[in-house]
This record gives C-alpha cells, sequence and structure tokens, in this order.
C-alpha cells in the first residue's frame, strides 16, 4: 500500500515561537524517519538523485535509514555532501530532489529533506566521526571565502588529500549561513558543528583576511597552486527611492547580519544595537524576505508587512517559507510597490507612499512584468523599512585580479568546470551566478574541486 | 587575537594603542581604516589607520572612549588582546603632488590626518597644517604633523593654546589673504567637516573628507555606511572613506550617525553599572569578570 503522504514533521506553534530564535521545525524522530523511509519505492531511475545538485545517492541513504543503519545513511549523504544538517534544512526540495520523485506524481514525494535532516542530526547527537586523512599530494589550494561554495570545495579538496587554507573576510567562518539565514531557521550551533567537521578533515580557516585588501589575490596565486573564489553576492540592491536613506530602513544585508552574526536579538547582552518599531514593512518576497519580516516580529514589532510588486505566484521565496511567514502573522501587500519613504525632522521613518501594481507582458526573467497603475497612490504608516530586493556580486576582490572576465553585472565567468579566465583560479557560487541558493552554490564547489584536482594531478 | 603592544593615554579619555596585526600593517595606506570587535560579544567597530610599522608589524589606533565599545577597549592594558582586527579597508588616499595642500584636522580626526600630511609632504606638496581642538589637553600629534608641515597652526576652542576659535576661521584667513590653495583635506567632526566644505565650495577648491558613518562589516555587504555624494548613495567602506565634500550630504549623515543612540545609552548605562558593581567587589577597573 502507497502511503500519500509524507509523515508530519511537529514543529513549534506560530503563537510560541515569534516570541523566541528557536527553531521551527523540530526533525523527525527515529521512528517517524523510518515509516517515513518506507515509502520510498526504491525506484531503478533515482530521479531524485538527477534532481540533487550535489548529487546525493538519495534512494541508497533512505533504504539504510529503513534497515536502521543510519551511520551507513550519512556515510552514503557525506561521499557527496559535507553540509548535511545545514542543506536538511535549507534546501529547496519541492524543486529538486522531492520534485522529481514517482510518488510525487501520485501523491506528496518522499520527504527527503526531512529524512536527510533526521540522519544528520542524529549524527551530531552520537558525535561525528571524521575520515582517515588521505596521504598528501603537496599541493596548496587557496579558498576566498568560507560560505557554502568555498566550505564545499574545501572539504572535497582535503579529503583528496590537497592542503587547503580558507580566507574570510568577517570573523567568523559560514558566509551567508552565518550572516544571513536566522537562527530559527538554521540555529548557529548546528552550523558551527558542521564548520567543524570540515576543519577536522584538515581544512585550516582564516578569519579576518579580505583578500583585496589585507591580502591581495596576485600574491595568495602565488603562494599557492591553485585558487577558488566563492565571495558570493554580497552587495544590497536599492529600490533608488526618495527617503531611502533614512535612519530606520535597512538593507536586509544590515539587518540580518545585526541580528545573525553579531546576535543583535540578544541586545544588551551582545553589545550590536538593533532598532524596531512597532510597524515593518519589508520590500520584496524573496527567502531573504521572508527571514527579515519573521525576523522583524521575533524582535517585538507589533506589525510586519511585506510588499512585493507581483502577485503571490511570482514570489520567489519558497512555499513553506510563505507559509511560515503568514501562520506567524506576517501580512502580504501583493501588486504594490514603494515609491517614497516619509520621514520627520529627525530623520526618523513616519511612512511610506506606494503604488498598486498590475501585471503586463512576461519579461527577461519570464516572469510578468509588475506595471503601476496611475493614480492608485496609497501612504500607510511605518517606522522601519527593510529592503529586501536582492544582491549583487561585491566587487571588491574582482576588481583586483588582472584578465578576470567578468558578465554584465559583475558575476565572474566561468566554464562548465568553474574554471575562470585566468588560469588556475576557479570560482563558484553567487559571484559566478548571481545570488541563487545554498545548494546550488555548493553544487559549484563540487565540480570545481574535482577541475581543481584534476588541474593539479597534470 | 591581536596583541595590545603599546598603550599610551594622550588625555582622560583619549587613547592611543598599537596592535600587533602584521598583514594589516603589510597593506596599509594612509586614508585606510580597520575594523575591530574588542571581544567575543563585542559590536564591530570602525577606526582610522593612525600609524602603521610594518617591521614591527603593528597597527596604531587613537580613539576617544565615547560609548561601551570605546570605553571597554580603553581597559586593554599592554599584553590583553582584541579579539578581531580587520583591515586595512576603504579606499587609501590619493596621494600626488597637487602644489600647496592644506591638512584640517579637529579633536581625533587628527590621527587620520598624521599619515596622509605625512605621505602629501613626502609626495613634495607644500603642506599648511591647521589643528583644532576644544582644550589645549586634547589637541594631540601637534609634534608629528608639525615635524611634515611647512607652516602648523593650532587652534582651540577655549583659546588654551594657539589662537582661539575654528579651523574654519583659520582657513578662511589663509584664503583671504590669497594663498593659492590646490587642495583641502578634512578630517574631524561631521559638523567641522561641513562648515569647511562650505567655506571652500565658492571659491572651488578641491576639499577632500574622510567619512566614519556606522558600519557592520565594512567590505561592502550591508550598507549601513551609506552616504549620499553627489544625489549617488555610496557606501563609505568601500567607496570611500574619503569623499568629494562639496558633494557629500552632511545632514544626512548626522541624521545616520544617530540611528542607534538610544541604544548606545542602554549599553553604556549598563556597562558603566557593572563596572561600579565590579569595583564594589573589590576588582580594579578594566578587571575581567
Amino acid at each position: 500500500m502507497v502511503i500519500k503522504h509524507k509523515y508530519e514533521m511537529p514543529e513549534q506553534p506560530p503563537k510560541e515561537r515569534i516570541h523566541n530564535f528557536d527553531e521551527v521545525p523540530l526533525g523527525y524522530d527515529e521512528e517517524t524517519a523510518v515509516k517515513e523511509a518506507e515509502r520510498c519505492l526504491q525506484c531503478k531511475p533515482k530521479p531524485c538523485t538527477k534532481g540533487c545538485p550535489v548529487g546525493i545517492n538519495i534512494p541508497e541513504f533512505i533504504k539504510c535509514i529503513r534497515e536502521r543503519r543510519f551511520d551507513d545513511a550519512i556515510k552514503v549523504i557525506k561521499e557527496s555532501n559535507s553540509l548535511p544538517a545545514v542543506t536538511g534544512r535549507v534546501c529547496p526540495y519541492e524543486n529538486q530532489c522531492e520534485g522529481n520523485c514517482l510518488l510525487g506524481k501520485i501523491g506528496e514525494p518522499v520527504a527527503i529533506g526531512r529524512l536527510e535532516r533526521f540522519v544528520a542530526d542524529w549524527e551530531r547527537k552520537k558525535g561525528v566521526t571524521v575520515p582517515e586523512k588521505p596521504p598528501s599530494t603537496g599541493k596548496r589550494v587557496a579558498v576566498v571565502g568560507s560560505g557554502p561554495a568555498g566550505l564545499t570545495v574545501a572539504s572535497e579538496l582535503a579529503k583528496k588529500g590537497h592542503e587547503v587554507v580558507v580566507f574570510e573576510a568577517l570573523h567568523a567562518p559560514g558566509g551567508v549561513l552565518l550572516y544571513g539565514i536566522p537562527e530559527f531557521r538554521l540555529p548557529k550551533e548546528i552550523l558551527s558543528r558542521e564548520i567543524d567537521y570540515i576543519k577536522r578533515l584538515g581544512v585550516e580557516i582564516k578569519c579576518n583576511v579580505v583578500v583585496g585588501k589585507t591580502i591581495s589575490l596576485s600574491e595568495i596565486k602565488k603562494e599557492f597552486d591553485a585558487v577558488f573564489i566563492g565571495t558570493g553576492a554580497g552587495l544590497p540592491r536599492w529600490l533608488n527611492v526618495p527617503g531611502e536613506n533614512l535612519a530606520q530602513v535597512y538593507s536586509a544585508n544590515e539587518f540580518l547580519t545585526r541580528v545573525n552574526l553579531m546576535k543583535a536579538y540578544l541586545f544588551p547582552e551582545y553589545d550590536t544595537p538593533i532598532a524596531v518599531g512597532n510597524r515593518v514593512v519589508t520590500v520584496g518576497a524573496g527567502n531573504v524576505a521572508m527571514d527579515c519580516a519573521r525576523t522583524a516580529l521575533r524582535l517585538g514589532a507589533k506589525e510586519s508587512f511585506i510588499i512585493y510588486r507581483r502577485s503571490k505566484d511570482e514570489a520567489p521565496a519558497r512555499r513553506e517559507e510563505i507559509a511560515h511567514a503568514e501562520e506567524e502573522g506576517v501580512k502580504f501587500m501583493f501588486l504594490a510597490n514603494p515609491i517614497r519613504f516619509i520621514g520627520d525632522d529627525a530623520g526618523n521613518v513616519t511612512g511610506m507612499e506606494y503604488v498598486q501594481m498590475k501585471l503586463g507582458e512576461p519579461d527577461e526573467s519570464g516572469r510578468r512584468r509588475p506595471i503601476p497603475i496611475p493614480k492608485s497612490n496609497s501612504l500607510m504608516q511605518v517606522d522601519t523599512v527593510i529592503v529586501a530586493i536582492g544582491q549583487t556580486p561585491n566587487p571588491l576582490l574582482t576588481s583586483e585580479l588582472k584578465g578576470l572576465k567578468l558578465g554584465k553585472r559583475g558575476n565572474i565567468i566561468v566554464d562548465d568546470n568553474q574554471q575562470t579566465s585566468v588560469k588556475g583560479v576557479f570560482a563558484g557560487g553567487d559571484i559566478a551566478t548571481g545570488a541563487a541558493t545554498v545548494i546550488l552554490a555548493m553544487g559549484a564547489g563540487r565540480r570545481a574541486a574535482e577541475a581543481i584536482d584534476e588541474y593539479l594531478r597534470k | 587575537m591581536y596583541k595590545v603592544i603599546e598603550k599610551e593615554i594622550l588625555h582622560e579619555n583619549l587613547v592611543k594603542m598599537e596592535i600587533e596585526a602584521p598583514l594589516v600593517a603589510k597593506s596599509a595606506k594612509p586614508g585606510q581604516f580597520i575594523i575591530l570587535r574588542v571581544d567575543e560579544k563585542g559590536e564591530r567597530i570602525p577606526l582610522t589607520i593612525a600609524d602603521f610599522d610594518r617591521k614591527k608589524g603593528t597597527v596604531t589606533i587613537i580613539f576617544l572612549e565615547v560609548g561601551k565599545t570605546t570605553k571597554k577597549l580603553g581597559t586593554l592594558e599592554v599584553g590583553d588582546c582584541i579579539e578581531s582586527f580587520t583591515g586595512p579597508l576603504g579606499e587609501p588616499s590619493d596621494i600626488r603632488k597637487y602644489g600647496t595642500t592644506i591638512c584640517v584636522g579637529g579633536g581625533v580626526g587628527i590621527a587620520c590626518l598624521y599619515p596622509i600630511a605625512r605621505a602629501l609632504k613626502e609626495k613634495g606638496n607644500r603642506v599648511i597644517s591647521i589643528l583644532g581642538a576644544r582644550t589645549k589637553s586634547l589637541l594631540i600629534m601637534e609634534k608629528e604633523i608639525g615635524k611634515y608641515s611647512d607652516e602648523l597652526i593650532v587652534v582651540t576652542d577655549d583659546g588654551s593654546k594657539g589662537r582661539k576659535g575654528f579651523v574654519s576661521d583659520a582657513l578662511k584667513e589663509l584664503i583671504d589673504k590669497g594663498v593659492k590653495v590646490d587642495l583641502v583635506m578634512a578630517i574631524g567632526p561631521v559638523i567641522m567637516m561641513k562648515v569647511i566644505s562650505d567655506l571652500t565650495k565658492p571659491y572651488g577648491i578641491k576639499t577632500l573628507v574622510s567619512l566614519n558613518p556606522i558600519m557592520v562589516d565594512g567590505t561592502g555587504m550591508c550598507g549601513s555606511c551609506r552616504v549620499t555624494v553627489n544625489g549617488e548613495i555610496k557606501f563609505a567602506c568601500v567607496d570611500g572613506p574619503e569623499f568629494d565634500g562639496h558633494g557629500v550630504d552632511f545632514d544626512n549623515l548626522m541624521l545616520r550617525n544617530n540611528r542607534f543612540r538610544e541604544e548606545e545609552g542602554i549599553a553604556l548605562k549598563r556597562y558603566m553599572e557593572e563596572q561600579w558593581q565590579c569595583i564594589g567587589m573589590g576588582k580594579k577597573h578594566g578587571d575581567k569578570a
């Protein structure tokens, strides 16, 4: 008999969780995980694995769970993914593995993401085992940036016996996993355990080094046999409307960095402040916007709004994230766009003027172009604004290396093997693709690691 | 961890520290800054590089103890460590042969001005320095900057040292006297930089200012430090910290610098109370828990 629905994963109730930063989904217990694993048809074509950007042998690890061989399950996952507790929480499974699952044609797909998370958490509780170090190849690789792409390259190359040094500009490793994704979606304790695993593989992580400033990329190139650039898409985009420089207008990056990296939610226990008023509006409807709107509630906002110029169907956030935000009481204003922010004499935000939008013909992104409706202006009282309309690649480092070919948006151009226009220099993740997902960056990291390994062995 | 190699109290709450940071020292250039975090729970604050010694591998910072972070930093003694110290950040000053340059420094801004004045002099410019402070005891680096200045004018608000008045008065006098000025480099409180920029604008004298807004990462990621220059959004951390003084929206900068005034007050009050409790329990000021 086929069970058409996923086994439920318990969650913190919305009314409770908006008052804390603890994780929202609570994970499967052993029994539920085994039952969910039993739903898998173990079909031959493995469409799920084809949907996985890092190519995890999914039916195999599910089979292990079914047979309660959890140790083997984690081994199978870690063959292709060094950050399973992270991806088991933040991957858009519905578009990848689960989107391809045969069961999805007759009901809900196997909850692959929940199972991955279960195994990773199981291993963490029991103590992580580190594979034996392979013999050293004597080759040295520099990785710039310790986000998902960089950490993946680093761990894969270390497993192949290369010496890897990761350079991180901030004071702690993790990149967007650390500064971008909130505690209630990815507890930092879990992230630091995953990074600890990568360090135990032999990877050295040097924090507080801004490549391009502290050391030049050219110097690094001289000292290492190969270089990987995974510096992400760190530059916030702005609306370019009047009032955007008022005191309580944050970029999503600033808002989240203060809260996540600097732990401003624990102010004054921690020194970094954050100021959130009663009515907070977040502009944009991607995952980052959902994170901001939900964080605002947890910081004490009485009302948290999302304003988005297209409709719900076009919203780039994962459905699960939108649902979580709705459950928590975030109010959505679709087909509306701010045209100015209004402030008082002291520079505080007091209001927002916005227009209604309608959808026209599809634009180059394939989504229907939003068009302002004339004379549809309204005013709304707000006291905090978060601009979450995307990021572009940070030019801090790419401007320095001669011969490095860049795309129109400042992204590094790479071939199928993540090789840049400069010999021995590889790149991947958001710096090459523009802002995308954690798992795509990790997929690029795996490809780069293969290509770097081949390059070093030549 | 970054060790405090030397510490000198210049005046009451004005502190000079030499920090061991060889990588930063190796790449540091005049006009750049660092971001530091005193301890694990600390915030990230930018401080300009007052000097650097590549051979010794050290960077000098000068700061006024005003808030919790700078007060906490001031309690560190030689041999203590700073949790993180990142840099050099920002674009270095554009050191060229301009001709006659006037270096205007106010308060702690003088610290930032010093390596720039030195570099300008070494490049063959005629350097006239105007240094200002509230009162005599708060005037810093007079000797150091004097060494690289063809002319040095000291101004204090209360007249306790040099002339009584403001740096802008001294600059105006020079201009009125007919000194041909090719560049004014002004570093100090925002209001001082605004007044200097307003003064030079009608004369068309190129004026650079070095801005120090609130920052978090310092690498162009967060935009906390955004300033409006000639109508465009610029990030002081990566596009600056130096900008054309005639294009800077100083009023907006002053408003943005007060963004967290309330929170800063809370943090400072709580910190001072903790310090008092420590003293009450027989520990000396600055002892760690």
